[in-house]
């Protein structure tokens, strides 16, 4: 039983991580666009010239 | 043809490191290409820090360098990639920012999070307490509960205190105030439990309570939101400007709320009228048809007063804002306004109205449970213990979610068929209408007149009154351009302001105006108004030929009598109460079959008559779209306004409604009607859910993990009765429209 000294704080430590991720993207403004985050994941901006030329060769 | 600029800077922010902000409204974002399509566009202008278009609510939001570049480039940039942007006046900007939904989502991300967490430990408890757990294990988990419960209850109870202390302070009961009193209690004796060394502690049942509620308190409020972001795009592609002539004589658009009384203001041809004031210099004509009702023109020359939301006629006005005065039609508007609102705010919603019923019920019902047990000769603490579950077991968590859900899943239906929700208890109030009252102007009508007859109009004679209309921006061309469908403007047009234009085709004269300008005898005109009432009436003359006479009207919605008659077919009583002259209204409550109207009816008689109406106990449902309305949409049980009303009428709404048909309306009450019976449905289920819980409480039979089992499944059927509002419906979706 005394793993559960290291074994809790780890996991509140976990959940409090994902608690404060979830409230900085909240901040940040990530939840004020659900309808346009849904299509921004599909978009090829991000790549650049060659790695775009390649999986359209592709 | 607006040749003055529009003063952009006047719809910046600041933000941060010099850079200068600001949001528009953009037409025409339909898909996910045109949100690349714009961020990608903009962001090759050069200053440009961040523009991100947010689909949800198509807005655009740009950040840039004003020394690099300028707002004018900006939606120069937007028009030349194909759409048009319409800018947010600053000065409601604060009120934009959803600051009550991020707060909700932040007490509902704690409580799940605390919820969860101590979910664990608990279940870890309970499956301990059957087996082999050790006290000194038990009593540290359940410390450590009580570190997680305690802030998040003071954290994400906050809603609820809140608004349970303004309900007990004004002397009435709400949801609120049970839910506060089981969850303090609760943790209170959860508390003294764990310090006690017991076997049992509360923790989780006070938090996932706290987490579930804050869902269907979020719910509510991101539907109520929804309705105002679209409602916010609509008032500014409406573009609330005024044009503000400058002491230099320099021209410049600025949002209504930087005019100030003694601005002189201009108003263009076919502009609407922005702002109450006197007419320094021009002549025109006005059509007052979404202010007072009336669709006849009004001639208004030097010293005359216009008022704001009225339709300017071919000629160029300079006015003088005198809004402050006191005594224009829009203050009085206002003033019928406050009071219509205060008296429709005593209304109680049916989750209020149930909680009043309940909180009593529940509250003697856990006190007596209480008094029973140390009657029995039970301990305090565990007569408390019982007392608590009883409390909590029949807390409204099910009825928390049972009103939202309904809402959220109706208000999709409803935004469906083209109507958007601006309060949330809209969907209650619609479901007990009986009566309907009509405003004929706008609402019957379109909001645009169309010409009636052309009988007499030869097809080639119409086309060539077409193009001569193009020249013009009078609203009653415009009919004309649109029924003859012309394309193409004629080169050399002379207008004389107030009376018509001429142009010369062919080496015909050919001339379009007032009948006195194409010199038509009075007698004609009454031949022809005596055939259609109500009418506007204008002329074409073609060369020597004897004139033609048009008689234009704002035309029925295309789908009106139909509506009518399924409505009455549902047994609404129907009335139409209108500004307009009797005649015109007479002849559209023929057209529609409709006995009871009532013409030449003024802003405070239509507050009147609807509470002549509420005397007799009937449930109105007020539809109008005139400034002359406002007051009476807000005095109405419920109200409804087109998209294409007056922005004062569209707040005073509860709902507003799109496109050209009348048929929202019709499915507004039926879908409603229908939410009605889920939400009633919900509250059952909630209240046999107690029926069959409240005893096993009582006996102090439940153990923690019964009360969140129990609570959780009621909240699970309360939502899935709610979506059967969705799944039902699928066969008579009406998708054509």
């Amino acid at each position: 039983m005394d793993v559960l000294i290291y074994l809790i704080p780890i996991a509140l430590f976990l959940g409090l991580l994902g608690l404060a991720g979830f409230l900085w993207s909240l901040k940040s403004g990530q939840f004020e666009d659900l309808e346009g985050a849904k299509w921004r994941i599909l978009e090829d901006d991000d790549l650049d010239g060659s790695a775009e030329k390649k999986t359209g060769e592709g | 043809m607006n040749v003055h600029a529009r003063d952009w800077d006047a719809f910046v922010t600041p933000a941060e490191e010099g850079a200068v902000h600001m949001d528009l409204a953009v037409e025409g974002i339909t898909c996910a290409a045109c949100m690349g399509e714009i961020e990608r566009g903009l962001s090759r202008l050069p200053g440009i820090r961040k523009a991100r278009v947010n689909l949800t609510s198509q807005r655009l939001a740009v950040d840039w360098d004003t020394g690099q570049t300028g707002a004018d480039e900006i939606v120069a940039e937007l028009s030349r990639l194909g759409y048009t942007a319409h800018p947010f006046d600053p000065a409601s900007q604060k009120d934009r920012q959803d600051q009550t939904g991020k707060n909700l989502l932040r007490c509902m991300a704690v409580a799940g999070f605390a919820g969860m967490n101590i979910m664990l430990l608990s279940v870890s408890v309970w499956s301990g307490n059957a087996t082999d757990i050790t006290p000194e294990t038990r009593d540290f988990f359940h410390w450590l509960s009580a570190l997680i419960a305690l802030p998040t209850v003071a954290y994400s109870g906050r809603p609820f205190f809140k608004s349970a202390f303004t309900a007990l302070r004004a002397g009435r009961l709400n949801m609120d105030v049970p839910i506060v009193i089981g969850v303090t209690l609760a943790v209170g004796l959860s508390l003294i439990q764990t310090m006690q060394h017991q076997h049992h502690a509360y923790f989780e049942s006070a938090v996932m309570l706290l987490f579930f509620l804050l869902v269907g308190r979020y719910l509510d409020h991101n539907m109520r939101g929804r309705t105002r972001s679209f409602a916010e795009n609509i008032a500014a592609l409406k573009a609330e400007v005024a044009a503000r002539i400058g002491s230099d004589g320099s021209v410049r658009e600025v949002p209504l709320s930087k005019i100030k009384p003694g601005d002189m203001v201009l108003v263009m041809a076919g502009d609407r009228v922005p702002v109450d004031g006197v007419v320094f210099d021009g002549r025109s004509e006005i059509d007052q048809s979404l202010v007072t009702g009336e669709t006849i023109l009004h001639a208004v020359g030097k010293g005359a007063q216009v008022y704001a939301g009225t339709l300017n006629g071919d000629g160029t006005l300079k006015v003088r804002v005198s809004t402050a005065t006191g005594a224009t039609l829009l203050d009085e508007v206002n003033r019928l306004l406050e009071t219509a609102t205060q008296a429709k705010s005593l209304y109680v919603r049916l989750a209020d109205r149930a909680a009043q019923l309940y909180a009593p019920i529940v509250h003697g019902a856990a006190a007596v449970t209480f008094a029973g047990w140390m009657f029995a000769g039970a301990d305090w603490q565990p007569a408390l213990v019982i007392a608590i579950s009883v409390l909590i077991i029949t807390c409204p968590c099910a009825l928390g979610l049972a009103v939202p859900a309904v809402q959220v899943v109706a208000s999709g239906q409803l935004f469906k068929s083209g109507v958007l929700l601006n309060s949330g208890d809209a969907i209650e109030r619609l479901s007990d209408v009986d009566t309907i009252v009509f405003d004929k102007t706008g609402t019957l009508t379109t909001a645009e007149p169309c010409l009636l007859d052309n009988g007499q109009l030869s097809y080639e004679l119409l086309a060539l009154a077409g193009r001569l209309a193009l020249s013009s921006r009078h609203p009653l061309s415009s009919a004309l351009v649109k029924a003859s469908g012309a394309l193409r403007p004629f080169g050399s047009v002379s207008e004389t302001p107030g009376a018509g234009i001429e142009a010369t085709v062919d080496g015909v004269a050919l001339r379009l105006g007032s009948p006195a300008f194409c010199s038509v005898p009075d007698a004609e005109i009454g031949a022809l108004l005596k055939m259609h009432p109500g009418a506007s009436v204008i002329a074409v003359k073609h060369g020597a030929e004897p004139a033609v006479l048009l008689p234009l009207r704002q035309s029925l919605r295309q789908d009106a009598a139909a509506v009518m008659r399924e409505l009455s077919g549902l047994g609404y009583q129907l009335e139409i109460l209108s500004g307009d002259r009797k005649g015109a209204v007479r002849a559209v409550a023929e057209e529609l079959g409709l006995a009871n109207w009532q013409a030449e009816v003024k802003p405070g008689d239509k507050i009147a008559h609807l509470e002549a109406l509420k005397q007799q106990g009937r449930k109105v449902l007020m539809v109008g779209d005139g400034l002359n309305d406002a007051p009476a949409l807000a005095g109405a049980h419920v109200s409804l306004s087109p998209v294409t009303a007056v922005h004062l009428s569209q707040a005073a709404a509860d709902a507003v409604f799109l496109g050209d048909k009348l048929q929202p309306v019709a499915d507004a009450l039926q879908i409603s009607r229908r939410a009605r019976k889920a939400i009633e449905q919900n509250l059952w289920i909630s209240a046999l859910y107690n029926v069959v819980a409240v005893p096993i409480a009582v006996a102090g039979l439940v153990t923690p993990l019964m009360a969140a089992v129990a609570m959780s499944a009621s909240s699970i059927a309360v939502t899935a009765n709610a979506l059967r509002l969705r799944w039902g419906e699928g066969g008579s979706t009406r998708s054509e429209l």
